[in-house]
């Protein structure tokens, strides 16, 4: 409980860190994959966004 | 005003830094667009960082920190749902959608990504005016934040630090701060990160370490019940009690607000969009994690423990109080007034340039949201005008939603003055709330529903967006007796009001472990928007098969 009063206040505690331990071990298991090339699509839209952000 | 040569200095270096990098990403290409066009990487850790920046702002920290002094750790529950909802179900559910889509789609805004993938200009008029109207209360309680410190550290009056801080976030626009610099953004993230990690561990080693920190606070559950006892108050280390005013607040205003909101936030959904692949998602979901749980999950535990030292160790001529009290019921003081007391002033500088960062960061990204959502989906869509012409507007968007924000800054404290509530919590989560109401039905289903239509859609967001006003207005006492609508109609703060005690104050009417005044609107919003959305979208026409190939394209 580590000195915490309430037992929903130390799952809440718990599930703050085993959320943050989920996140680091999928984010681990999946460092190198998804990754895509830029196509012709993406380069466009990163265009238009760039004018955009000048715009601004 | 004591030690101001060192924060000075402090804060020249900051914003030398923050200058040079705007300047470098003016002249090269240090954008994320940039990267993108060019096809090269960024770094994970710079990405990360610069996310993490736009996610968490002063309100987090100094309202919600504060929050937490008045209610305790009982607000966990919201730094969980932030990481596991706001990053997790957020990067690996909607992330990758809403980034192929939105390429697919040429769309660059939040509204424009609804209103083309729902193929209704209505959907992107409706969405850019929410935004525009409602997230300068968003960017006001951040400036709130930041002011408070300010006000705090250096000395000054809550209007003199306002205006201050409001000037350099002008110059930080006008400079460019709304390109969304990369390297910008992960040095604001870097230095709230640092900041938060160096406040934990300094409450914690002060305290005897982790147990005895919190066995500190559990031992004060006795005087939380002398003082807030008859509002559900068991202790900072308990839950409420189920069904009281406080355990209504805390569940359904902030923790589910403002938990559940992050997914349908318009200045975060278009983050996803500038990244190259799903593998940048993937890795931010690691640094993410870490992130979130540094800024809300420190701000919130040390909030709580504020107490301890408030009451336990107080400071020579002051009687020893709660945070609460200490801070003259102004919530939004209690964590400038607990780090000038408690920590060491280098740390109280520093963590002071954290939250100028982890501000300008965060209203950078809202004032982008607003300048576009007048240009690009308001303007444009009703004039039918694409590009040289919304440059004007977008400007002048920036301008008056900038004078809204602060205006709202400076509004709300003389209208609540603070007392009893902490209003910068609230105001984030009143906008947090709208946004799952009247976006998220939609949002998600336009994402990952074929079947959603049109006509569902708009009945959806209009069905959320008018039951929160409605329930703001008429139903949730905290606001609607400030908005006075339902005063000049009905003659009483709210409609569930009971009757009036000798106090001056109403009773409420509970049913059950309801209590009706205090219900947050996404408890009865959402859902509805939900239930609308998908019954009329079974009754309604579907689009067609080549609209949506379009749209799910690569998905």
């Amino acid at each position: 409980m580590l000195g915490l009063g309430d037992g929903m206040v130390a799952a809440a505690y718990w599930l703050c860190l085993a959320s943050s331990a989920l996140c680091i071990i999928y984010g681990a298991l999946k460092w190198n994959s998804g990754a895509e090339e830029t196509d012709e699509v993406d380069r466009h839209w990163a265009e238009e966004e760039k004018k955009i952000e000048q715009e601004l | 005003m004591e030690g101001m040569l060192f924060l000075t200095i402090l804060v020249v270096i900051y914003l030398f830094l923050i200058g040079y990098l705007g300047y470098r990403g003016w002249k090269g290409t240090k954008s994320a667009t940039d990267y993108m066009v060019a096809g090269r990487k960024i770094h994970p850790f710079v990405m990360a960082m610069s996310y993490g920046a736009t996610f968490i702002s002063t309100s987090a920290i100094v309202g919600f920190g504060g929050a937490a002094a008045l209610f305790g750790m009982s607000i966990l529950w919201l730094t969980f749902l932030n990481i596991f909802v706001g990053i997790f179900i957020a990067f690996v559910f909607l992330g990758a959608r809403t980034r192929k889509m939105g390429h697919h789609l040429d769309a660059h805004t939040f509204p424009e990504l609804l209103g083309k993938r729902l193929d209704s200009k209505f959907v992107q008029i409706f969405t850019g005016l929410i935004i525009i109207v409602f997230m300068p209360l968003y960017a006001g309680v951040v400036l709130m934040g930041a002011a408070r410190f300010i006000e705090v550290r250096i000395g000054v009056s809550y209007d003199a630090a306002l205006f201050f801080f409001a000037v350099i976030v002008a110059i930080y626009v006008i400079m460019g701060g709304l390109k969304g610099v990369m390297y910008t953004d992960a040095l604001q993230g870097t230095i709230m990160f640092v900041g938060m990690f160096l406040l934990l561990i300094l409450t914690y080693v002060k305290l005897g370490g982790v147990t005895q920190a919190h066995q500190s606070l559990t031992d004060m559950a006795p005087i939380a019940q002398e003082i807030f006892g008859g509002a559900g108050h068991r202790g900072w280390t308990a839950m409420p009690t189920f069904g009281s005013t406080f355990w209504w607040v805390v569940i359904s205003t902030i923790v589910m607000g403002v938990g559940i909101g992050v997914l349908a936030q318009p200045q975060l959904a278009v983050r996803y969009m500038t990244v190259k692949s799903d593998r940048e998602l993937n890795r931010a979901v690691l640094i993410g994690g870490i992130f979130i749980l540094m800024m809300t999950g420190v701000a919130f535990v040390v909030g709580a423990l504020s107490n301890v030292f408030f009451y336990t160790m107080p400071v020579e001529g002051v009687e020893s109080k709660i945070a609460f009290l200490a801070a003259d019921t102004k919530v939004g003081q209690i964590i400038p007034l607990f780090m000038s007391r408690y920590m060491p002033p280098m740390l109280v500088d520093f963590f002071f340039i954290a939250l100028l960062a982890a501000a300008m960061s965060t209203v950078s990204s809202q004032f982008h949201a607003m300048g576009t959502a007048v240009g690009r989906d308001v303007y444009e869509t009703i004039t039918r005008r694409k590009g040289e012409s919304s440059i004007l507007p977008t400007r002048l968007g920036i301008l008056l939603t900038f004078i809204l924000s602060v205006t709202l800054a400076y509004v709300l404290v003389v209208i609540y003055g603070e007392t009893g509530t902490a209003i910068i919590a609230r105001g984030t989560a009143i906008f947090f709330g709208l946004c799952a109401s009247a976006f998220l039905p939609m949002y998600v289903g336009a994402l990952y529903s074929r079947a959603i239509t049109k006509a569902g859609a708009i009945w959806g967001a209009c069905t959320g967006f008018i039951v929160s006003a409605f329930w703001l207005l008429f139903m949730h006492q905290t606001e609607s007796s400030v908005l006075g609508v339902c005063n000049a109609l009905f003659g009483k703060p709210s409609l569930v009001a009971g009757e009036l005690l000798d106090n001056g104050k109403w009773s409420g009417v509970r049913q059950g472990f309801i209590l009706w005044q205090e219900v947050d609107p996404l408890f009865v919003a959402f859902p509805l928007a939900i239930i609308v959305t998908i019954v009329v979208s079974m009754m309604t026409k579907r689009y067609s098969k080549d609209h949506l190939d379009h749209c799910f394209k690569g998905i």
